[in-house]
């Protein structure tokens, strides 16, 4: 399997662009929360859960993606509302909690909405799974080819809104993907000491729908899978599971101590660095590496852009906070 | 003499002809739930519609609350006008999440950018022995979270109304109805669970209270089966020469506090009836209202009458003893006006 050459370097600048995001995000929270580490203090306030190393799963995926898919994803959204395309001002104003944010300061960093490419995010583990089946249910009945991915982390395929979602979106047969992110860890608990199955595809059997298990972190069999699993609910024939192995480079959020892992892991994980594989690939494919770097310039001048924007921006008046409770146009006649 | 015929209909035909007109108007309305489609409803709600509008617009789901709760407010998301059902509402429970952190919240947390239109009706109250996880209303529960209007109409003539006004709402609308306001066959026959309901559509705004019997002496509000009771009990009261009048709250969010001020600063007495749990419920709300804006109209203790925070018990004797009704506001108004 080749990736086409366009295909591949959007993968490698998206998942440039999310890595440098990243890992700008660590410095920025850290401001103001030194000598000592106080979570309410600082440039972000409130927890911040980062997706560095887990990049392939969202790039993957929303390769195959247009603007009239939708996409849902968990309380560690970075990476896919970057590779769906969310406004990336916008969106980091958010994170900073400011007027200009995509919800005005009212959701932060793991409530992210942008009508405007189909996608959100929310805090409750596999909550937006059953979102997603609704998109896919509004397609379905409005005769549109348009799919829904919802991104979950492994340990959300212990929950209830798991199994409840994908037997209905089975039974109707409903244009949806779920796209498991196994980084190893639920929190702090291994996934061997909370899933009794070694991977979650095998639970697509239960539903009599697809599930299949990429290995390895790997940004190109991602992309295979998730061709095949869109295409088939763009096809109307109804959901797929999609696992991938992956790494999260960073602690479950930032300030977590980690004492839940071997301080060499990752160290190990990062030789296998999936941005590397894809720069191997695109130098197979001839692409010099002055054209390499000038993506990547680009991708770091859109995450410059963006958090120069968001620290520029005003915070929302306070009166604010009471607002858009409710829609002011009550009743649409 | 001149009669027009009223057309009469009972509490669950005005509610689903109610939501078959929107469904005529509107291609983005459709029904989803358990025993929906074939059945009707499992309290008539919607009766009809699948002979009506075929399988692709009432669903018939599996026992997955959040599953299809969720997913109507995905699909409301997309611009979809979702009527979720609900079957008890004490069976929120397992669905509880999808409801107030999603259905209620997104619109907020999105700054007003994605907006949720959808109905989650369900079936509330007790009253036949259906004991303590089949007979609760938990209109407080509800009424508690921002984020949702939360609605219990008391007549056929507001179910249909209501109905009309929650489909077109661009808000996340919680829909009580009464099971003993469905004038469903299985059920004690009761006279106010039919009534006139025009053929025509109609809205009956959300967030308004009704006077549904005026009077000068005391104020009692009301809700649903209360409101009902408190109807009677205002007839036997007039008897002895005490003229209540009887609010319908019709609405818990919004609250109509304005036609609660009124009547108090009219009447200077207030009794609050609810077939809720009586602590941090919506008699609570209601007195608090009463003593933060008319507290100098008072001329006597504010008095609520609610179930006494226990689980709804079984037994007929039970139950009579804890949801209040005519006899215990009678016996409750007799005695305020002595104070």
């Amino acid at each position: 399997m080749t990736v086409p050459l366009p295909k591949l370097k959007w993968m490698y600048e998206q998942m440039v662009k999310i890595r440098y995001y990243e890992e700008t995000m660590v410095a920025v929270y850290a401001e103001g929360k030194q000598p000592v580490f106080n979570i309410g203090a600082g440039t972000v306030p409130g927890e911040m859960h980062l997706a560095a190393g887990q990049e392939p799963a969202a790039v993957g995926i929303c390769a195959h993606l247009q603007k009239k898919d939708t996409v849902t994803a968990p309380h560690r959204p970075h990476h896919h509302a970057i590779a769906k395309g969310v406004d990336l001002k916008r969106m980091t104003a958010e994170i900073f909690g400011k007027k200009t944010g995509l919800g005005k300061g009212k959701g932060g960093h793991m409530h992210l909405f942008d009508p405007h490419v189909k996608f959100s995010c929310g805090g409750i583990i596999a909550a937006g799974i059953p979102h997603a089946a609704g998109a896919a249910l509004a397609a379905k009945m409005k005769g549109k080819d348009s799919v829904a991915v919802a991104f979950v982390g492994e340990g959300a395929a212990n929950a209830g809104a798991f199994h409840e979602t994908l037997n209905l979106a089975a039974l109707w047969k409903l244009p949806l993907i779920v796209v498991i992110e196994d980084n190893a860890y639920g929190i702090s608990v291994p996934k061997s000491e909370s899933t009794a199955v070694k991977t979650n595809d095998r639970r697509a059997a239960a539903y009599g729908i697809p599930g299949v298990y990429v290995e390895d972190n790997d940004p190109v069999e991602m992309y295979r899978v998730s061709e095949e699993a869109v295409d088939r609910a763009r096809r109307g024939e109804g959901p797929s599971i999609i696992e991938i192995e992956t790494y999260r480079y960073l602690g479950h959020f930032q300030g977590d101590p980690e004492i839940y892992r071997n301080p060499e892991e990752v160290p190990l994980l990062r030789k296998k660095d999936p941005i590397h594989r894809l720069i191997t690939l695109l130098e197979e494919q001839s692409v010099s590496s002055g054209e390499l770097e000038q993506m990547e310039i680009r991708a770091r001048q859109e995450v410059d852009e963006a958090y120069e924007f968001a620290r520029n921006s005003s915070y929302p008046d306070p009166a604010e906070a009471l607002e858009d409770v409710f829609h002011r146009a009550e009743v649409n006649v | 003499m001149e009669t027009t015929a009223e057309r009469m209909l009972t509490g669950n035909k005005a509610m689903a002809e109610a939501i078959a007109q929107e469904m005529e108007r509107d291609p983005n309305v459709f029904v989803m739930g358990e025993d929906v489609g074939k059945y009707g409803g499992i309290f008539g709600s919607t009766e009809g519609l699948l002979k009506k509008f075929g399988p692709s617009r009432v669903l018939d789901t599996p026992i997955s609350e959040t599953a299809f709760i969720g997913a109507a407010i995905g699909a409301a998301a997309e611009g979809m006008r979702p009527i979720a059902e609900l079957m008890f509402v004490d069976f929120f429970g397992v669905c509880m999440d999808q409801i107030y952190n999603h259905m209620a919240k997104i619109h907020y947390m999105s700054g007003g950018s994605v907006k949720i239109p959808m109905v989650l009706m369900t079936a509330v109250g007790g009253g036949y022995n259906d004991a303590a996880q089949h007979s609760q209303t938990l209109y407080a529960t509800f009424a508690h979270l921002p984020g949702m209007k939360v609605v219990a109409p008391s007549t056929p003539y507001d179910l249909k109304g209501m109905m009309i006004s929650a489909i077109r709402d661009d808000n996340p609308v919680v829909f009580m109805f009464h099971k003993s306001l469905q004038g469903l066959g299985w059920m004690d026959p009761i006279d106010a669970a039919i009534g006139p309901v025009p053929e025509a559509p109609y809205t009956v705004p959300l967030g308004k209270a009704k006077v549904v019997r005026p009077g000068k002496d005391v104020t009692i509000v009301a809700l649903q089966m209360m409101t009902h009771y408190a109807l009677e009990a205002a007839d036997r009261l007039a008897e002895q020469g005490i003229e209540a009048e009887v609010i319908d709250l019709r609405s818990l969010v919004p609250l109509d506090r304005e036609t609660i001020l009124q009547s108090v600063r009219k009447t200077h007495r207030l009794v609050v009836v609810d077939e809720d749990y009586r602590s941090y419920g919506v008699t609570a709300e209601v007195a608090a209202l009463a003593a933060e804006e008319a507290m100098y109209d008072l001329e006597a203790p504010i008095r609520r009458l609610a179930i006494p925070d226990v689980p709804i018990p079984y037994s007929r004797p039970l139950e009579q003893r804890i949801i209040p009704g005519p006899q215990s506001i009678f016996d409750t108004v007799v005695k305020l006006m002595e104070e």
